[in-house]
This record gives structure tokens, sequence and C-alpha cells, in this order.
């Protein structure tokens, strides 16, 4: 081999830039391999800190502190159920109202919108992701609650009241609702711009053999484009919803810190990143401490979940892998 | 401009024999003479810029019924441009500018008042590359008729349709299963299924054949032959000897020395433009003594 490589320069260069190739490579992949490593051992890490934190919780108040409402740290009384309340419902209005603005906005930008409209609007949309949430939270508190309490929960008991989740309007406009509106807020960017980026990834062969044969564009859309990506769509809702189900200070700012579950959404509650994150300034025992952590572990399932259920949609249907 | 235009055909009969082997054109041809064809497209100084790049210039040819019209040309003569422009699909590319008429039946296709998708029901499409929607293939033919409301007798249309281009026995027993599952021949035979569906009165095909084997080309030559009774057909090829084979009129299209524009260069029966074309491009192109 040496001789060979002797006798020929060409071939020595080769194989001298395999070898200075071959040991970077080594260094790159032992740096990916550590990083790597370095995600996954955190994730772990965090976990067990969170589970082991938790640990005097579970084994005082077990499964049913999921559905106690009661949170008294002086009096050592501790149950998860409003801040489950308040995580699941807030969630759901945001996704509610998210999902279909979000895809309109999405069609819209990939579409239907001109070019000079598509520069301008669709950095605007993903900078609206570039908001902190303090600052969302902060005008939840000034400006949307009072505008929410004097105008759009006045309507909405009007029209649906008999729904029990429509109640009267409070004084303040903190609640469940509103924290849903500012979550909208914050996950309509999201699902915004991954459907918008699914919609033009969209195969051009696709959506010219639909209007080949006649289709109008909304029977493009409906019939080729929203097919087509729906599984990425789902899981960009999914990941939509990991942002809302994580979210603290916006929500802790808007949603009342209230200690009831109400069926109406528009009195206060709490959630369960919202809690964790405001209760840590005043914790009173170790039984607290530990209830914080059991809040986080809850919190960190579903977040797990909702991530792996995303993952698991996307790569079902995957249209670049059945139409490359 | 070196291009006779339609009118200067010699109108004729075709009379079908009826076997299904190609035939070469010389014994293709039974001319009786008389009868005038009714134009079909009539495309008068028809011009396409997109931006500031002249892809296709004057061009003027008429398009008549019932006939298997051939385009060819070399890479970059405005072919795929001239083709998409008979049923408006070049409109969604930006800086797309057409200058001329396009007249369909009398209509001009371009017209401010013209409907673009009624444009496309009724000059269907086929593509390069076979491009089945992910469904079923059942749904993929039934897709259009039931978008524009053709509900009753929906499954005897895809049947008619799956029949009139050739693929009903091999799909009849897996109507339900992804169109992606056949094979490229096939997929481009659905696609023309697809098309005919809704019952268009013009098929454009660009390229059909150029993705797939030769025995799958096979299958798609022979099928024009019987879809041109029921259909005006217009084909985009590179290769002349498809066009050789299926077509009864050819138009050369080559791209300008000077400007690197596609221009029509010669127009007529297909034997003329094979045997004994007037232009001498048409002539070094069909012989292949051009690059």
């Amino acid at each position: 081999m040496s001789v060979r490589a002797s006798l020929n320069p060409r071939a020595a260069a080769r194989g001298r830039v395999a070898m200075e190739g071959s040991l970077g490579d080594r260094i790159l992949r032992g740096l990916c391999i550590a990083a790597g490593l370095l995600a996954g051992g955190t994730l772990l890490a965090v976990a067990y800190q969170v589970i082991s934190g938790a640990r005097l919780s579970i084994s005082t108040f077990g499964l049913p502190f999921l559905v106690h409402s009661a949170w008294a740290p002086n009096l050592g009384h501790f149950g998860a159920a409003v801040m489950l309340y308040g995580t699941a419902v807030s969630s759901a209005i945001a996704l509610l109202i998210s999902t279909p603005v979000a895809i309109a906005i999405a069609i819209y930008l990939s579409m239907l919108a001109p070019r000079a409209v598509r520069i301008v609007v669709g950095p605007l949309v993903e900078m609206l992701a570039a908001i902190p949430s303090v600052i969302l939270g902060l005008w939840g508190i000034i400006v949307l609650a009072p505008f929410m309490q004097r105008h759009v929960e006045p309507a909405l008991h009007g029209v649906l009241g008999f729904i029990p989740i429509f109640g009267p309007a409070q004084t303040t406009g903190l609640g469940v609702f509103t924290a849903g509106v500012i979550l909208t807020v914050m996950v309509v960017p999201i699902i915004a711009s991954l459907s918008r980026d699914l919609f033009l990834s969209v195969p051009r062969e696709l959506t010219d053999a639909a209007e080949s044969v006649g289709a109008t564009r909304w029977e493009v859309i409906r019939g080729v484009v929203l097919p087509t990506t729906v599984s990425g769509v789902s899981a960009a809702i999914m990941l939509g919803l990991g942002r809302a189900l994580g979210e603290a200070i916006a929500v802790a700012s808007v949603i009342g810190a209230g200690n009831v579950v109400h069926v109406s959404t528009f009195e206060t509650g709490n959630s369960l990143a919202a809690r964790i994150a405001l209760d840590f300034a005043y914790i009173v025992s170790n039984l607290h401490t530990a209830s914080l952590f059991y809040l986080a572990l809850i919190l960190l399932v579903f977040g797990l979940l909702t991530n792996l259920i995303a993952r698991q949609i996307a790569s079902r249907y995957d249209v670049h892998r059945t139409f490359a | 401009m070196s291009s006779s235009g339609g009118d200067a055909i010699r109108p004729r009969v075709r009379i079908q024999d009826g076997s299904a082997s190609r035939p070469v054109p010389a014994a293709q041809r039974n001319d009786n003479g008389g009868t005038r064809r009714a134009a079909v497209f009539d495309i008068r100084d028809m011009s396409v810029h997109y931006g500031e790049n002249r892809a296709l210039d004057w061009t003027t040819l008429r398009i008549d019924r019932n006939l298997v019209t051939a385009v060819i040309g070399p890479s970059g003569c405005g072919k795929s441009t001239f083709i998409r422009s008979l049923n408006r699909m070049n409109d969604s590319i930006p800086g797309f500018r057409i200058g001329g008429q396009v007249l369909y039946h009398g209509h001009d296709l371009y017209a401010r008042q013209t409907n673009r998708v009624e444009v496309r029901r009724r000059i269907g499409m086929v593509f390069q590359k076979p491009n089945p929607f992910p469904k079923s293939i059942y749904d993929n033919v039934a897709w259009a008729p039931r978008n524009l409301g053709m509900k009753s007798g929906l499954d005897e249309r895809v049947e008619r349709a799956l029949r009139h281009a050739a693929i009903w026995d091999e799909v009849k027993d897996r109507l339900r299963a992804s169109a992606l599952s056949l094979s490229g021949g096939q997929q481009q035979r659905l696609c023309i299924a697809r098309s005919i569906a809704v019952e268009p009165d013009v098929l454009l095909l660009d390229e059909p054949a150029s993705a797939l084997d030769p025995v799958a080309t096979a299958a798609i030559e022979d099928l024009m032959h019987n879809l041109k009774h029921r259909y005006t057909i217009v084909i985009v090829t590179h290769n002349m000897q498809q066009a050789a084979r299926v077509a009864d009129r050819t138009a050369f299209f080559s791209l300008d020395e000077r400007d690197r524009t596609g221009t029509l260069v010669e127009y007529g029966d297909t034997d003329t433009i094979f045997t004994n074309p007037a232009d001498p491009r048409t002539r070094d192109y069909v012989t292949g003594r051009f690059g």
C-alpha cells in the first residue's frame, strides 16, 4: 500500500487527504455524539430531579392529588385539580381559536396573497412569536383583560349564555378565557408559519394536476393541498399545544390566580405552569416544594406526550416520503 | 416567418383501419381530400414572455379537431411554453405575459371574461412526470367529476375513463388501492383517465412518455390512436419517432440563432415534415443533423 502510494504521487496525495479527512471526521463525530448525549442526558437528569423532588408529595397524596382542588400551603392541603382544569381549558380555547385562524393565514400567505403582501406579512406573523411572553402578559393585564371584560365577555354571555362555560363577565376580565386568548396569540404564529411552509412544499405537479382538470382554487386547496399536508398540520397543532401547556408568565398574568374550579371560563383559575412559577417564591414547607414538583411532573409528562404524538403523526403519512 | 400556418394544409379525412399496430406514417395515410376540418385552436401571432425573457416568438397555427398534432423541437425551443399556453397553465408563473390571440372555437382564451377554470375543464392536460394524487385509484379519477357535480353514475364514469385510458383491466380489482402503488406507465395512463373523466374537448400531452420505459411508451402511443376519435390531441415530444408514429400533423419549433427565442419553423402534415420539409432547419433536425 505504501509502496503503491509512493510510486503514484496522486494516490499518495489522495491517501493523505483521506487520512486528514478521517481525523477531522472523527473529531466532528465525537463532538456531535457528545452534544447528542448531553441533550438526552439533560432530559433524563431533569426528569429524575423532578420525580425525586415530587416523591414526598406523591407518597403523601398519591393519584388523588390530580382530583383534589384544595391548594392551601399553610394547612398542608395540596391538589392539582384547579391547575389541571385551568391548563386544559385555556389550552383548548387557544387551540380552538388559533387552529382555524392560523390555517387561514397559512393558506393566504402560501397561495392567495400577492407577492408584496407575502414578503411583508409573512415575517410579521413569525415575529409575533418573538414577543417575550412577559410583555404579552403585561399587555394582557392592561389592555386585553379590560377589553374582554367590557366587550367580549358580555357579548358572548348574551349570545351563548345558555352554555355554562360562557357565564356572566366578572369584575376584572382576568380569567381562564382571557388566558386562552393570550395563548392564542402565542400559538398562532407557530401553527401558521409551520403550515405555510408545509403548503408551499406541496409538489407543484400535484396542484398543476388538480388545476388541469378544472379545479377551482378552493377545490385545489381542499382536495389536494390540505389532504397531502394534514399530518404535518396536525403535528404543527400539537407543537402549538405544547407551547400553550407550558406557558407560565403570560398565563400567570391574566388567569387571575383563582383557587376554585369554575365552569364559566370567565371566572379566575390557575394553570400548572403559572402556579409553579408564582409559588416558588413563597415556599412554606417541604410538602409544598414536593407538591410543586408534582405539578411539574404532570406538566413534563404532558409536554413530552404532545411532542411524541406530534412526531408520531408527522412520521406516519409523510407526503414527501410517499411522493418524492 | 417561414411558417405556412394551418390554412395552407390540404384538409383531408383519415380512414382508420382499426388495427392496433403502429404503422409507419407513409402506410398510415389514406387521404381523401374534400371536407374541411373544424379548427379547435386558431393561434394568431402568439408570443410569450417570462419577465424580460421572450420565450416564444410570433406563432401562428391552426389545430384541427380529432387530429393528433405533435410539437417537436430541441430543448428550450418553447414547446412546453406553447402547449401550456393552450390551457392557461402558465398563468401562475410569475412574469408570464402573452401577446397575440389564442382562439379556442372562436373564443379568445385570454380575454378578460374568460374563466380559467372552465378553460381547463374543456382542455385537459397530462404532464411529463406521472402525477397522480396521493389518493386511491378510484378517487384520482372521481375527484374532478365530483367537484363538477357529476355525481350520478360516478362509478360508470370512472370505469369508462379507465377503460378509455386502457388501464381498466389492470386496476379493476384494486380501485381502492393507492394510485402511488402503480408503476410509472400505469400512473401515466391513470393520469390520462383522470383527464378524460371530465370529458374534455382537447387533451394536451406534455412529453407524456419521456419518463416511461419503451413498453409503457408503446401503450401510451396505442392509446393515442384510439383517443383521437373522441378528443383533439396536442402532444409535445422530444422523440421524433414518436411524433412520426402518432401524429397527423407536426409543428417544428426551433431556437432562433440570434435572440435565443423559440420560434415556429414549420407546420404541416407529419409526412411532409419528415419526408419533404420546406425549411432546411426542419430537414436538419428530422434527419438528425441538428445538435
